[in-house]
This record gives structure tokens, C-alpha cells and sequence, in this order.
């Protein structure tokens, strides 16, 4: 063979792989709404920036007949890209070959992208579209999970994961999303669950949607294990688009600056968002966009826990992490749920050189005996060790109440935030004025003519001695009270002081969070 | 100002509810799972419950038979695994309400005790 017919034979092979599993299961693919997973590649990176890795690697079934079958690629298409010229590592599983199922070579492709990521240190997109296992592989389909596994617990903290589901994603599969930084599901598209409803059906005669057991909704509302709802593909990777321009590429490096831009003032008007009276709601993330670059602001978890926020932003360029009580949903209480939503929020940034900025607003913890045996309190101190082991700049805005945990919790000075400003409307005491009042004034409440009169002055009296941010900061637990307009000027000025911040924890293998 | 005039606005239509949280109302919304979580309902050892769905593969007890703690009540098998179900109390069976060979859900009452 010439050079020639060498080239036309190269291209022949080419062609016969990156048809996948063919027209039909194509076909297939299409009619229930799904992109195929080249043009899902195809439709997250840069134009043209795609380069494939391991297209002609063959699968190593050699049971049940499988070495008699030709699965183009082994039912996963990986490479390298750029995403608005941000290198990154992409795989996506091919629901059209073999259906998606996970064998020994596909495994292999997926463990070396990874290694790759690790190695060039940048973040790695993996599209999940699979059936599960492939059973004819046996021992070596798990094998292949565990391999995955492994890396991406190593590879945490040190390049982004983020995990697409794009299909099903079932049974010990959905451990290696559970392990990376984010996780986009897609609305009808995605399904996620250990047991699936037929196991479900035949063991426990329990009847359930695909749907409504691990449906994309069921992640994003209910237990929080997506990060990012989206209801069409279009839309999911316009999301991880955004998200991309917020991160690092890695742990090393600090997220890549952007020009300056003022927030949006006329739309976004700080003294106007915030009720005097601390028991009325408002939503906090008018606060967000009025402080920050364009009043630009990516939510993460929005329909989860909505009693916190949290998400990324630019302030004066650079990417911060927002962490805000949200008095608008469950009177913006920390609670179980929104505890391990902060938490995991605060060490993601920590782990990416991203400041922190806490704007607080709290009643304290939710009562309740469900919360109570939820575990709240193995819970809830996971915000106060995400804090307190988190070295980045730690910045924390008290605009009204901060009350008892609550205050500690929300990155107070004792849990070595580096800046603390609290508005005139601040009120850090050690329990609202009401209950305050009931405690202290128990004695005098009980011996009044009148205990109802008497509770109300004393609950007024409390209320004007403490229910204010002066006591605090006093002590110098506040660093600064400022006038709520000031508070950019305060962010901006905190982050230009400490970008060279350092902070030495004690040596250690690892901490033991409460998980 | 348009995020915040929602807010107005569904105060006016009554969206927001009132949680109290150490002796103070805050106006705010309930998420779905905060209004759907069960109420607590202390446990009653006279009423013997599947700890897990299953099926259940033999009954040693019948009604009005004396039972010590202890005492094996019935089989339960469940993810390929037989549980024995002992009695946690002293008592007579007062009810059976499964067959053997009954598939039952997680919860539910097997056997109630006197």
C-alpha cells in the first residue's frame, strides 16, 4: 500500500468508528430527546478544539461470544478540548454502543483520560450515558469501577470534576459522580439510583417511576445530589460553560481574573432589599447581585436546601464564593440539609483558592425532633469545621440577625474569618430578644402585676441594650460596623489586602470531619 | 427593584408562612420537604412493624397464645436473607394480621400484642 491508499484506508477506519453504534440505535437515541455523545463533546467544547483519544481501542469481552463483536471506541468517545479557551479532559459515554455498558477497555479509556487531567492538571468533564456493568465482563466491568473510583477520590481537591448525567446512571456508576465536584442533571434525561424500580418492584412490591425515584428533579430538590438542574441539554452545557469560567484549572492556581464591572445599581439597590423588622423576609440574593462584578451571580444547588445560597460571583474581577442565609425560605435557619450544602460548598472553595464572603441573616438552627434525629448535630458542625479549617480569605457581612449558633457558625471572627463587618441594622446576641427576655427576666415576668406587660418592656429593654451590632463590636468581635452601601467597598478592599494570605494549619494526615 | 416587588407580591397572596423559632415568628416559605416530613410518633413495642419490606416465610405464633420477650413470633425474609422476629415484651398475641407467604412493606404491622 502507497502513502495514499494508507491515508484512505486510515480514514476508512476512522469513518466505520465514529459511527458508533449505527443509524439505528442513533435513531433511538434521538427520538426520546438525547444528542449522541459526540455531539454532546462536540456541543460543550470550543469549536474545532476537540481531539480524540483511543478511537480504535477494542473491547475484552472474550466470554459469551463478545470476541466475535466489533464495539467502535468500546462505547466511550474521550479527549482533550478547550472550553472559551480553558483546557480541559472530556469523556462521554455512548448510550448507541452496547449501551454505554462499562467493560474492561472502556474502563481503560476513562482511567487514562483521568490520569491525563491529573497530570496536565486540569479539570476533567465526564458524561455519564450507561446501562451499568457489562455483565459478560464480569469481575473486570467492576474492576473498571473501582479503578474510576479510586482516582477520582485521589484527583479531589486538586483538578475540578465535574460529572454530567446524561442517561441512566445506575447502580455503583453513580458513585464516581458522587465523588466529583458538581454534578448536571437534565430534566426527563438524567436518572440516577442505586436499585432501579424493577429491583424495587420485585423485592419490596414498591410501584415508582424512573422517574420520581431518580429523576433530575428528585437530585436537585430532594437529596441534593446535583448541583445543576437544567431542563434541556442546550441549557446544561451552557451551565458548565459558566461554571468553567468561575474555577481553576487546578489547586495551584487562582481562578482566572476577569475585568472589572460595577454591579447593576439601578436594578440592584442594596438599601432597599432589607425589611427594618428582622422577622420579615427578603430575598438574599438581591444582596448578592448588588454587590457583586455585573450583578452576575452563578447559583449552585438552587432548588436545594433553598434556606442557604451558595454559589460563585466576581467581585472586582476576581472569583469569590458566596455563602448566604436566605431569610426568604425556612426563615434562612441552618438545618440539616443546608448545613451539608455550606459545608461542602466552603471546602470546595477552600480547596480552589476562591475567598469566602458569608453575608449572615439567621435565626439559629431549626427546631424539631425530625431535625433533632436527622442527625443535626454531626450535621451542623460541618459548617463550623468547613470554616475553621478553610485558609483562603474568609470575609463575613452581619446584616441583621446573628443569633446564638447561628452566629458562630457563619464564619464569625472565632472561627478566623479574616474581615468582619456588620450593618447598623446588625443584631448578634446570644438568642433573640424574646427569648432573651423570657430567660433572663423570668423572676421579674413571673412577680408582675401584669406578666404580659411586664414580658413586653423587658423583651423592649433587651431588645435596645443588646439587640444591636455595638456589643460585639465592643468586644472587637465585629471589625468594622458599616453602612450597608459601604459593604463592596469593604469586600473589594479585604480581598486586595489578603491576596497574599497565608495560614499554616497544624501537620496532619487528615481531619476527621463529621461527615 | 423587580426580585423584591415578588417578594411583595407573594406576600400578598399569602405564599409566606409563619415559622417560630425560639419564641419569634418569622414570615417566611416552607420548603416542600420541611411541610411533608412525618410527624414523631413514640414507638409502641405492642405492635410489632417490618423493619424492612420483605415476605414473610413462616408464623410461629397464633392468637391468644402467651408470649415471653424473646419468644420467636415469625419470619421475615428480606434481601435474600431470613430474619427471625422475636417478641420484645412479655404479652399475649392479640392479632395476626399477615399471612404466611406475604409480601409486607416497610412499617407495617405484623402482629399486635396485648
Amino acid at each position: 500500500m502507497g502513502l495514499k491508499q494508507k491515508t484512505a484506508d486510515l480514514k476508512k477506519r476512522m469513518r466505520e468508528a465514529v459511527k458508533g453504534g449505527g443509524s439505528k440505535a442513533i435513531e433511538k437515541q434521538k427520538a426520546i430527546g438525547k444528542k449522541t455523545a459526540r455531539e454532546r463533546i462536540l456541543s460543550i467544547l470550543d469549536p474545532k478544539s476537540f481531539h480524540e483519544y483511543d478511537l480504535f481501542v477494542e473491547h475484552a469481552g472474550r466470554d459469551f461470544d463478545m470476541d466475535k463483536k466489533y464495539l467502535p471506541g468500546d462505547g466511550v468517545i474521550t479527549g482533550t478540548g478547550t472550553i472559551s479557551g480553558y483546557p480541559v479532559c472530556i469523556y462521554a459515554q455512548d448510550f448507541t454502543v452496547a449501551g454505554g455498558s462499562l467493560g474492561w477497555a472502556h474502563a481503560k479509556k476513562i482511567i487514562k483520560i483521568m490520569d491525563h487531567a491529573m497530570k496536565l492538571k486540569i479539570p476533567i468533564i465526564g458524561i455519564n450515558d450507561s446501562g451499568g456493568a457489562r455483565i459478560q465482563e464480569g469481575v473486570n466491568a467492576l474492576a473498571g469501577y473501582g479503578e474510576i473510583f479510586y482516582r477520582n477520590t485521589q484527583a479531589s481537591g486538586v483538578i475540578p470534576q465535574i460529572s454530567v448525567i446524561l442517561g441512566p446512571c445506575a447502580g455503583g456508576a453513580v458513585y464516581s459522580p458522587a465523588l466529583t465536584d458538581f454534578v448536571f442533571v437534565v430534566e426527563n434525561v438524567s436518572k440516577m439510583f442505586i436499585t432501579g424500580p424493577e429491583v424495587i418492584k420485585t423485592v419490596l412490591g414498591e410501584d415508582i417511576s424512573m422517574e420520581e425515584l431518580g429523576g433530575a428533579r428528585v437530585h436537585a430538590e430532594i437529596t441534593g445530589n446535583a448541583h445543576f438542574f437544567a431542563e434541556s441539554e442546550e441549557e446544561c452545557f451552557d451551565q458548565i460553560k459558566h461554571l468553567i469560567s468561575f474555577i481553576p484549572w487546578n489547586n495551584d492556581k487562582k481562578a482566572e481574573p476577569f475585568p472589572k464591572k460595577p454591579p447593576k445599581a439601578r436594578k440592584y439597590n442594596i438599601d432597599e432589599v432589607i425589611p427594618a423588622d428582622p422577622r420579615q423576609p427578603y430575598d438574599v440574593r438581591d444582596i448578592i447581585k448588588s454587590l457583586c462584578d455585573d450583578s452576575e451571580f452563578l447559583e449552585i444547588q438552587e432548588l436545594f436546601a433553598a434556606n442557604i445560597i451558595i454559589g460563585f460571583a466576581r467581585m472586582a474581577g476576581q472569583t469569590v464564593g458566596f455563602v448566604a442565609n436566605q431569610p426568604l425560605v425556612l426563615a434562612g435557619v441552618l438545618d440539616v440539609d443546608s448545613s451539608d450544602k455550606a459545608a461542602r460548598f466552603i471546602r470546595y472553595c477552600d480547596s480552589f483558592n476562591i475567598p469566602l464572603v458569608t453575608l449572615v441573616d439567621l435565626p439559629g438552627y431549626l427546631p424539631g425532633i425530625e431535625q433533632e434525629h436527622a442527625g443535626v448535630i454531626r450535621h451542623g458542625a460541618k459548617v463550623l469545621y468547613a470554616y475553621s479549617e478553610a485558609t483562603v480569605p474568609k470575609i463575613t457581612v452581619i446584616m441583621r440577625k446573628a443569633y446564638g449558633g447561628g452566629y458562630i457558625a457563619m464564619c464569625s471572627t472565632h472561627l478566623r474569618a479574616d474581615f468582619v463587618c456588620a450593618w447598623p441594622t446588625a443584631e448578634i446576641a446570644v438568642m433573640g430578644p424574646e427569648g432573651a427576655a423570657n430567660i433572663i427576666f423570668r423572676n421579674e415576668i413571673k412577680a408582675a402585676e401584669n406578666p404580659d406587660e411586664m414580658r413586653k418592656q423587658k423583651i423592649k429593654e433587651y431588645k435596645s441594650k443588646f439587640a444591636n451590632p455595638y456589643v460585639a463590636a465592643a468586644y472587637g468581635f465585629v471589625d468594622a460596623v458599616i453602612e450597608a452601601k459601604e459593604t463592596r467597598n469593604f469586600i473589594v478592599h479585604a480581598l486586595d489586602v489578603s491576596s497574599l494570605k497565608v495560614e499554616v494549619a497544624p501537620k496532619k494526615k487528615h481531619g476527621i470531619p463529621p461527615f | 427593584m423587580a426580585e423584591t416587588n415578588n417578594v411583595q407580591q407573594d406576600l400578598k397572596k399569602g405564599q409566606f408562612k409563619s415559622l417560630l423559632v425560639e419564641n419569634i415568628k418569622y414570615r417566611t416559605i416552607l420548603t416542600k420537604k420541611y411541610q411533608d416530613k412525618k410527624p414523631y410518633t413514640p414507638k409502641d413495642f405492642k405492635k410489632i412493624t417490618a423493619f424492612i419490606p420483605g415476605t414473610i416465610t413462616k408464623i410461629f405464633v397464633t392468637p391468644k397464645k402467651k408470649v415471653k420477650a424473646g419468644d420467636k413470633l415469625l419470619n421475615l425474609e428480606a434481601m435474600k436473607m431470613e430474619n427471625i422476629i422475636l417478641s420484645p415484651v412479655d404479652g399475649t398475641i392479640k392479632l395476626i394480621s399477615v399471612k404466611e407467604g406475604e409480601k409486607v412493606t416497610k412499617e407495617m404491622v405484623l402482629i399486635e400484642l396485648l
